[in-house]
């Protein structure tokens, strides 16, 4: 096995990035894969509660790293799948109690193990980002249609192009479908335009993913969900499936409407 | 004609185009670490460098950053006054 490691990031919080790990790592599980979740938000630790796994914590990362236990006795397995762990960030600790070679270490160690590694990255540029980014094969860059939040997705874009990572694909999330019809919220196809990185997913917005959060089963669990379906297809498209975009085009028009009717979203 | 009706009915372009505009200037000055003002004083410079050389017709000239996916590239479009039409 030789896995690949996928590292999700925004530069701007509250975007999405620990409800799009979470479902991520639950559908590449579903798929058939296995998985390893990894939060490297340090001291703000939340991969465990958006996964409903928080009581089973023992070790965390920073253990890890520090050697104060195996790699195996952090990977807290899943209720659900059983070929799903999730290594938690530590939580009495800042970003600097690891490096970014301890994280291209660790996933080099991982990669005979599982198929994908799943990173959360925090939010911001500094070390937690350089430690999210360091052992990244592919990057999800994610965003919302707002101003602030694509303005730091194109100055993450910038850096991880710098660092010459990648491939850096998009995520689009939290759109709404009657605001960019009348005109008061940006459309898919114009953020992709601006930011000009391939789209590898658009979800919309979806009261379904606060609900589920709150019981900690992520939405993609849902099957009557929109932005359940929608993170599934990201996974799809991760491993190279070709998933239709039936909701890209957000521009008025009777056709459209009545296409997007038809298939409920991505 | 869209703008002509939106004119007829007071209609402003939407806020979401409001939002493409404002994110495609913020996001040239972002990527190339080049501000407005920047850009006019290296307008102002160009403008001197050639007329060194050449006359030109300075009410013309325009300098702007084009976009092309994610590389911006500086476009100057400096006409140039043939020796007749000096003043």
């Amino acid at each position: 096995m030789t896995g690949k490691v996928v590292t999700i990031t925004s530069g701007k919080g509250g975007v999405g990035k620990t409800t799009t790990t979470a479902n991520l790592g639950i559908a590449l599980a579903s798929l058939g894969y296995k998985v390893v979740c990894i939060d490297t938000d340090i001291g703000l630790r939340n991969l465990d509660v958006v996964l409903g796994l928080e009581n089973r914590i023992v070790y965390d990362l920073v253990d890890v790293v520090e050697g104060q236990c195996r790699l195996a006795q952090a990977m807290i397995r899943d209720k659900r799948f059983h070929e799903l762990f999730l290594i938690p960030a530590a939580q009495t600790r800042d970003k600097t109690a690891i490096a970014p070679s301890d994280m291209v270490r660790l996933c080099d160690s991982l990669r005979d193990e599982v198929d994908w590694i799943v990173i959360d990255s925090p939010a911001g540029i500094e070390r937690g980002f350089r430690n999210a980014l360091a052992p990244a094969d592919n990057v999800l860059v994610i965003t919302n249609p707002e101003v602030s939040a694509v303005r730091d997705a194109d100055r993450i874009i910038g850096l991880v192009e710098s660092e010459e990572k990648g491939p850096t694909n998009l995520i689009i999330n939290r759109i709404n479908t009657t605001m960019v019809k009348n005109g008061d919220m940006v459309s898919a196809d114009d953020v992709v335009e601006l930011l000009a990185v391939p789209l590898i997913g658009l979800v919309p917005e979806d009261e379904a993913v606060l609900v589920s959060t709150n019981h900690g089963q992520p939405v993609v669990l849902n099957e009557k969900s929109k932005a359940g379906r929608a993170f599934l297809n990201i996974a799809k498209r991760l491993n190279g499936e070709e998933v239709p975009w039936l909701a890209l085009d957000e521009k008025k028009g009777i056709l459209n409407r009545l296409g997007k009717f038809i298939s409920g979203g991505d | 004609m869209a703008s002509l009706f939106d004119g007829l009915l007071g209609k402003r372009s939407s806020s979401a185009d409001r939002a493409k505009e404002r994110l495609h200037l913020v996001l040239i000055h972002d990527r190339t670490d080049l501000s407005y003002k920047d850009l006019e004083s290296l307008k102002d410079r160009l403008i001197e460098v050639i007329s060194e050389y050449v006359m030109i017709d300075t009410d013309q000239t325009e300098i702007q950053i084009q976009t092309d996916g994610r590389e911006q590239t500086l476009i100057a479009h400096i006409p140039l006054q043939s020796p007749r039409t000096r003043k």
